[in-house]
């Protein structure tokens, strides 16, 4: 197993005052691996993500990439390393699509420079990998939730970054775009090695990853590969429903839930 | 399929240059026109032989235009920083309250006749600079949770602010002086007047190195207009990047109020209508707003004192009826700016 690139160990998580949202959680991503973080809503998910993006400080535990500390990193060195996709964004300004995929250059350019027309290539190619190419000159604010979905993406993969953080990509996007949006980090997988980190209630989605791991009330329940997370008795535990089901379907497996 | 319906915008360094080069177009035509109106009419050809146009035109007609646009292009600039900072297109320093707890600040040093200077700095500056910065952190502390700024929160506490800050002044006022509490009125009603290029260069000594800082901060607040928590992941320091934001902005508006008064909406109108015509990166906004609304307020000015035939209005009724209701049109579309 290669050196893991980044690592997560025993971060716990409160709000305010409030209860452990995050429990003693652990994490490794190695080059090139997708990890997939399953669990029901309220499980701690969104919060672990945003530890692991620097954007909330961990209680306890500590978080490094490239065995550096996170928090040491300076912030325009750690953006070129990793990328974070919010579940939503909303702007009060019409920004250009293009714009703020271009902006997503933000880390690997001088500060009072405009973009190169390289950068405007990257974004471009990031866009067409998102499937938005056709999106790049309309205003921001005038997208549906899916289509600001794939603009973020696009603005994330213009980053270049190694490791991409994907808070539920996929909950507005349709089917096409799910597969496209599967492909295009499967390849950059094969191409750049990028490892990627993602929340997501699409079980079927989670085939393609290489590691699942399941959390629920803030603690991870279960974790390994998708064959080894994916049975019954585990699912009806993490989501606490005793109906869900799993069947194989010839080399992938098919979860529902009786109702 | 549709194919590239809409073609993409030039580059934002293309962009950038035809902003700034038809937005100084508009600064030298309003530059004209402000040096042009007046009571005297002043004829070029006599400011070489008659030393009585010479005097009416270098020591008041020229600074009051150039007071005009320090006051005008520092207002619309820091309209343009917070709206970016709060991620509100309603958020300007007379809306958010700071150019309240200037003028509160102010109040404070005329009442107590603090005209000394400090390395030719007056000290009504610091004054006026302490009560924005107090006005700021107010209005932020109220609207911010955690990472997310209320809108409504905002606006509401900006308002609050403003009426403390007006019944600070009320009560000073009252309990001052004649002279003082005049020279507060006076002083409150927004003025360009001046007499010389005194006062001007000394704003400007504190004024331009200020905003020069805060375009420096133009994409970092680009990247938090869009979303504050990809803003943190692509680099940005947000939180240090608000602080200085802040008080840059307090600083500029602190200045500005102590010497022209609180003029309102500058701030408003002017970012706005960059964005409309230039789009809504603040590298061209911010630099586009000093120069649109130092050529604004020249205009109103120059508005102001050629409306009645005998005396003039005070410029901040010109850009408070041209303001107020652009403001409350921006509220009637709110629907647009999804984020409210």
């Amino acid at each position: 197993m290669p050196h893991p690139c980044f690592e997560a160990l025993h971060l716990d998580y409160a709000y305010g005052g409030g209860p452990l949202a995050v429990r003693d959680v652990s994490l490794t991503s190695t080059p090139g691996t997708m990890t997939a973080l399953i669990g029901a809503n309220g499980s701690g998910k969104s919060t672990l993500i945003r530890m692991l993006a620097g954007l909330l400080r961990p209680r306890a535990g500590t978080i490094a990439l490239d065995e550096v500390p996170l928090k040491d990193w300076q912030p325009r060195l750690r953006a070129r390393q990793i990328a974070y996709v919010p579940q939503s964004t909303a702007t009060a300004f019409p920004f250009q699509v293009i714009d703020i995929v271009l902006s997503g250059r933000a880390p690997h350019s001088a500060r009072l420079r405009f973009e190169s027309a390289r950068d405007t290539e990257k974004a471009m190619e990031a866009l067409e990998n998102t499937g938005a190419a056709h999106l790049a000159g309309r205003p921001f604010t005038g997208l549906s939730g899916g289509e600001r979905q794939m603009v973020i993406l696009a603005r994330a993969l213009a980053q270049e970054p190694r490791l991409l953080l994907l808070d539920e990509p996929s909950s507005s996007l349709d089917l096409k775009h799910r597969a496209d949006l599967m492909r295009t980090l499967g390849r950059l997988r094969e191409t750049q090695r990028l490892s990627v980190i993602m929340i997501t209630h699409d079980l079927q989605l989670t085939g393609s990853f290489d590691r699942l791991v399941a959390l629920r009330s803030g603690e991870v329940a279960a974790a390994g590969t998708p064959d080894e997370v994916l049975r019954d008795h585990l699912l009806r535990d993490i989501y606490g429903d005793p109906n869900v089901r799993t069947q194989r379907m010839g080399n992938r497996t098919v979860v529902w839930v009786d109702l | 399929m549709t194919a590239q319906a809409i073609p993409l915008p030039a580059p934002a360094g293309d962009r950038a240059v035809r902003a700034m080069t038809v937005l100084t177009l508009i600064l030298i035509v309003s530059v004209a026109v402000g040096l042009a109106v007046g009571s005297q009419h002043i004829n070029p050809a006599s400011l070489f032989s008659d030393s009585f146009s010479r005097t009416l035109f270098f020591r008041l007609r020229l600074p009051r235009v150039l007071m005009g646009m320090v006051i005008g292009a520092s207002l619309a600039v820091t309209g343009g920083a917070l709206q970016a900072l709060f991620r509100n297109p309603l958020a300007d320093p007379y809306t958010l309250g700071v150019s309240g707890g200037g003028a509160l600040g102010a109040s404070v040093s005329i009442a107590l006749g603090w005209s000394a200077r400090v390395a030719g700095i007056p000290l009504v500056f610091a004054a006026s600079f302490a009560g924005a910065m107090l006005a700021v952190s107010v209005v932020r502390t109220m609207a911010r949770t955690g990472m997310v700024v209320l809108p409504g929160a905002l606006l509401l506490s900006g308002v609050a602010v403003n009426l403390i800050c007006a019944a600070g002044v009320l009560t000073i006022q009252y309990l001052t002086d004649p002279g003082s509490a005049l020279r507060i009125l006076r002083w409150l009603m927004g003025s360009l007047d001046v007499v010389g290029l005194d006062p001007v260069l000394r704003m400007l000594m504190v004024l331009a190195p200020a905003w020069l800082a805060l375009l420096a901060f133009s994409r970092q607040l680009n990247l938090i207009a869009i979303d504050e928590d990809t803003a943190a992941t692509l680099g940005v320091n947000v939180r240090r990047c608000e602080a200085i934001v802040h008080a840059l902005c307090a600083l500029i508006v602190g200045v500005t109020v102590s010497a022209g008064g609180a003029i309102g909406f500058v701030g408003l109108i002017v970012p706005h209508a960059v964005r409309r015509m230039f789009g809504e990166d603040l590298r061209i906004v911010l630099p586009g707003s000093l120069l649109l609304g130092a050529a604004f307020l020249v205009l109103a000015d120059a508005l102001a004192r050629a409306a009645l035939p005998s005396s003039e209005l005070p410029v901040g009724a010109i850009t408070g009826l041209l303001g107020g209701p652009v403001f409350l049109w921006l509220l009637r579309r709110r629907q647009e700016y999804s984020a409210m």
